[in-house]
């Protein structure tokens, strides 16, 4: 993130370090998926797209997650990948 | 026919005997008739945070093996007309009983009161899971701390899996002070990992120790906010819309312009 006043405070503030922290550890507990599981899903999925359009390699999110609608409570794998172009 | 509640954490430490003392007060000063049970076997705490721990005879496991009534083991709060604790056992541990008994019992102690309140144990094993059977609903305890909402994150599925839907989340022993620094995770930032709906924020409060130092809810303190949080939450378990308090987390003059200054995500 860009921040103007980045110079005064070199450290983040340590509520988004528990956050991120928090986020990426739950991905696992919650699905009891291994990183490198999800890093094979990541590339799996990646490249299959690749093939039908194209994508920012540094501008997407794929995790897994719990959504407050899904009433199963069951983990979701949720992929954001914006879309640059589309192939013909 | 009444409803039960669990209250659980996961973690302990976090205020879950604090919360089902003080919410169990704070309903029966709302009129309704509760009942709160310690089903921590072994680690018996309700009834010291109570003031109620020289009133025991009888307990939990005595009364599911049928050594003595309900009636019999129930002790009436004096202070509160409305309540009564039905307290653990404390020598005995917590495979005295199983989820089948307690079941049952909190089936019949439903049928005489509004409420019924059970304490759980810390952890996800025997003790957890006796806690939960019999539970309509599940408030889960968390305070903005990483371990304690890991563990909220893993008692919410449990809780799933063992087919109590829809649990509500409790903040306990928020530091509004370090919030504004930034030093500390918010409500927002909590409700948005857990993915659950709030039922209340407890600030953090000397008068809770002050209260539990003498066996007294803190819902009795008429202008401590930790008891009126606790006044709020038992109005909403009862059906009322309450708005949520403001701890006067207005952003500073500088966090305003840091913020209307920096762009990106």
């Amino acid at each position: 993130m860009f921040d103007l006043f980045g110079f005064l405070n070199t450290k983040p503030a340590s509520k988004n370090v528990a956050k991120d922290r928090l986020k990426l550890v739950l991905v696992h507990d919650r699905s009891n998926c291994s990183p490198e599981l999800l890093e094979l899903l990541k590339q799996d999925i990646l490249s299959s797209i690749s093939e039908h359009i194209d994508y920012d390699p540094s501008d997407y999110d794929i995790k897994i997650t719990r959504t407050k609608d899904s009433a199963s409570g069951k983990p979701v794998l949720v992929a954001s990948i914006p879309i640059k172009n589309l192939k013909r | 026919m009444g409803e039960s509640i669990v209250i659980t954490s996961g973690k302990g430490g976090v205020g879950k005997t604090t919360t089902t003392a003080n919410i169990g007060a704070a309903l029966a000063l709302l009129g309704k008739k509760v009942c709160v049970i310690d089903a921590d076997i072994g680690l018996r705490n309700l009834d010291i945070v109570m003031g109620l721990e020289n009133r025991i005879v009888y307990d939990i496991v005595d009364v599911v093996t049928g050594v003595c009534k309900v009636k019999q083991a129930l002790i009436k709060d004096k202070r509160f007309e409305n309540l009564s604790l039905l307290p653990a056992a404390q020598t005995k541990d917590k495979n005295a009983i199983n989820p089948e008994q307690m079941k049952e019992l909190i089936l019949s102690l439903k049928k005489t009161h509004d409420f019924v309140l059970v304490d759980c144990p810390a952890g996800i094993e025997q003790g957890f899971k006796n806690a939960i059977s019999g539970a309509d609903r599940a408030i889960v305890v968390t305070t903005p701390e990483v371990s304690a909402v890991r563990d909220a994150d893993r008692i919410i599925g449990l809780l799933e899996a063992a087919e109590v839907y829809d649990p509500r989340l409790i903040v306990n022993r928020l530091r509004v002070d370090m919030v504004k620094r930034g030093e500390m995770m918010n409500v927002e930032d909590i409700e948005d990992i857990l993915a659950i709906d709030l039922i209340g924020v407890v600030p953090d409060d000397e008068e809770v120790v002050m209260s539990t130092n003498r066996g007294e809810p803190a819902v009795l303190k008429e202008h401590s906010l930790s008891g009126m949080a606790f006044r709020n939450i038992a109005r909403r378990i009862s059906g009322e819309d309450i708005p949520f308090l403001q701890f006067d987390v207005q952003e500073s003059f500088f966090e305003k312009l840091k913020k209307a200054l920096s762009f990106g995500k």
